[in-house]
């Protein structure tokens, strides 16, 4: 009896939940995979599933067109790129940030976090808008560069629609989401352990490079995940802030479902963009496991 | 000179004096052992050895250099910390060969080295392992030989043996004593509990409101206390007080107000009237029946008003005729079923002169 209710109150919890990713996250990633076969209605969307003869009506053809036509593979490695300096930027401005929230008094604390996520309090696309005044042509900030630059003798530069305008924005969109986790983790250690490390002869750096920075990367994993993923398939930055050569492949699938209206293609493109952002996670998780079992065994 | 030299080191922390005017000489090869109360400044005395925090005002100077300008990580000591503080993320090995690495020993030197300082504490073949998957005692060992691995001139511990339970605690404080005595580093030792600063140390200090109360061998610390807290901290003691009668020819002679007069040996002279203090340390205490032959000429008679049975001692609580409560330890070293007295018997209790020991603070 106890067994049963305490069933019973299990799928209670946990079951709208599942119910909401089956129903929401599921069944969409399947219909996705069933558009990736079909054939590009003749106006958009998708033609019939059956043929007139009542067969099936799936094809590899998509599959194909991405295979051969190489600049949407070109897209995704600088859709890479965007996405690896993003993270890398956003790990290093982070860092400092987290660890001086972690080391600051507990009175200040919440108030540096809340300061972290204050920017959520107001709307993307107006924060995205926001950079466009900032970088615009009359900013003050064009102003003094392209200032320098003519004291220089050099062209004038904008900066706005550029690859610099979408990284910035894209630094700065994502830098809470690194924030937060290195954060976490930082605020749990051991300052003995530090300690420990300058009595046996680290220096400051040392004490970061062989205590601190091991034990965060749980922190920086968790961290880089949540950036690069969403980074890797942004749309919306790249369109508002970015020049006619900054388009990356989440402006390419957007692209093929409301612009071409070429679902099944779209399909495709959005099936190898998850299985890219997963086989990088994959990848990255193996890395660091490798990473922390060399510094563990002492010979890093 | 010692190789270790306190001169005058004052710390403060606000209004709060944590270490006031401490000087004090640890020898070469020493097992030294700063020995107090929480608060009493032990541990700031050796976080400031250490480097972890710099004093106030005076000196301390390491085989005659003084350490003021030398940051931790320059200082040729290694401390074991209470909580081991050993890196989780690194295997047994990782740590010891830590502050290898950070001296850039060269590899081969290194792992020698590292399967010397693991050997030294039993712990060879322990290399790969990490620390989650060892004992306290045996975590405590890798944090040992990682602070021993470079030959330090000092090894400072604070209170290393603290999280341990007491079986193992007394085991450690043996192999502790044999490891110093094998390597012949200079220990200094910080503790709280009087009983393992007696077990292990040559020499301690015991320490009060940031002063060195008294600085001795543990057998005169115990035997021949200095002042009342010194006599009270270490071990259980009768203090007795009241002004003094006469003190001449080597005795000194005061009058217990709820006791009597009592008597003891000293060389101490201070003037008739003033307040003194005796502590007699309960061993030290004869009971017997009423009329009983007992050694000493400190003889009170009392009624035993309770006992602490503790199978090779109990420990009896007499009051005395005028109404001062003494403590009296007597082993049950006796064949068979040991047991001399019970609540409510009457008892006559004696104490030789030499037993007692004037107080000077």
């Amino acid at each position: 009896m106890t067994t049963l209710r305490h069933g019973f109150g299990k799928w209670i919890t946990s079951g709208p939940p599942l119910v909401f990713l089956v129903a929401f996250f599921a069944v969409p990633t399947l219909i996705m995979v069933l558009a990736s076969f079909r054939t590009p209605g003749e106006f958009g969307g998708l033609a019939p599933l059956r043929n007139e003869d009542g067969s099936l009506d799936l094809t590899l053809e998509s599959y194909v067109r991405f295979a051969t036509e190489p600049l949407y593979w070109q897209i995704f490695v600088k859709s890479f790129w965007y996405a690896l300096v993003t993270t890398l930027a956003c790990l290093v401005l982070a860092y400092p940030v987290a660890s001086l929230i972690a080391q600051s008094d507990r009175r200040w604390r919440s108030l540096l976090l809340l300061l972290v996520i204050l920017p959520f309090w107001s709307n993307f696309l107006i924060r995205i808008y926001a950079w466009m005044i900032i970088l615009g042509p009359n900013a003050a900030l064009a102003r003094a560069v392209n200032g320098v630059l003519g004291a220089f003798g050099a062209e004038p530069v904008p900066l706005l629609f550029s690859a610099f305008a979408v990284l910035v924005c894209l630094v700065y969109v994502h830098l809470p989401f690194m924030v937060l986790p290195l954060y976490a983790n930082l605020e749990k250690h051991d300052r003995t352990l530090l300690d420990a490390a300058q009595d046996l002869g680290a220096n400051a750096w040392q004490r970061f490079w062989r205590i601190t920075f091991p034990l965060s990367l749980p922190g920086v994993y968790a961290g880089a995940a949540l950036v690069f993923i969403p980074a890797f398939g942004i749309f919306a930055i790249p369109d508002i802030l970015g020049g006619p050569n900054d388009s990356l492949i989440g402006n390419v699938i957007k692209q093929q479902f409301l612009d071409s209206r070429d679902w099944p293609f779209g399909s495709v493109l959005s099936i190898v963009l998850t299985l890219l952002a997963l086989a990088l996670a994959g990848l990255a998780a193996w890395i660091g496991k490798r990473g922390v079992a060399r510094l563990a065994s002492g010979h890093a | 000179m010692a190789l270790l030299e306190i001169d005058d080191v004052t710390r403060r922390f606000g209004d709060f004096t944590a270490v006031d005017h401490v000087t004090l000489g640890i020898e070469a090869g020493e097992f030294f052992t700063l020995l107090g109360p929480s608060g009493c400044g032990k541990t700031t005395l050796l976080r400031m050895i250490a480097g972890f925090d710099l004093p106030d005002g005076g000196r301390i100077v390491l085989d005659g250099r003084d350490l003021a300008d030398q940051p931790p990580e320059a200082r040729p000591l290694r401390t074991v910390f209470q909580s081991y503080a050993l890196f989780p993320h690194m295997t047994v090995q990782g740590n010891v060969a830590f502050p290898l690495k950070m001296a850039k020993t060269p590899a081969a030197e290194a792992a020698r080295k590292i399967d010397e300082a693991l050997a030294d504490v039993r712990l060879a073949g322990f290399n790969h392992r990490f620390p989650h998957e060892l004992s306290g005692g045996q975590r405590q060992r890798v944090a040992i030989a990682r602070a021993l691995v470079t030959h330090p001139t000092v090894l400072l511990l604070d209170e290393p043996l603290a999280a341990l339970d007491a079986k193992l605690r007394e085991q450690m404080q043996i192999e502790l004593i044999n490891l110093q005595k094998e390597i012949g580093i200079t220990f200094v030792y910080v503790t709280h509990d009087q009983t393992e600063a007696l077990a292990l140390s040559h020499r301690i200090a015991v320490m009060n409101h940031g002063r060195v109360e008294q600085l001795d061998e543990p057998d005169r610390l115990y035997g021949l206390p200095r002042t009342r807290f010194v006599a009270d901290f270490i071990g259980t003691c009768n203090l007795l007080v009241g002004p003094v009668r006469a003190s001449h020819g080597g005795d000194v002679a005061i009058d217990v107000a709820d006791l009597g007069t009592v008597t003891v040996a000293s060389t101490a002279s201070p003037a008739p009237g003033s307040e003194g203090a005796i502590a007699v340390r309960p061993e030290k205490v004869h009971l017997g029946a009423p009329g009983a032959t007992l050694p000493g000429d400190n003889r009170y008679a009392g009624v035993v008003e309770s006992f602490l049975y503790q199978g090779d001692v109990t420990l009896y609580n007499v009051r005395a005729e005028r109404g001062h409560l003494v403590e009296a330890l007597l082993a049950n070293s006796g064949a068979g079923l040991a047991k001399f007295f019970e609540v409510g018997d009457r008892v006559e209790m004696a104490f030789t002169a030499s037993a007692g020991h004037y107080l000077e603070g």
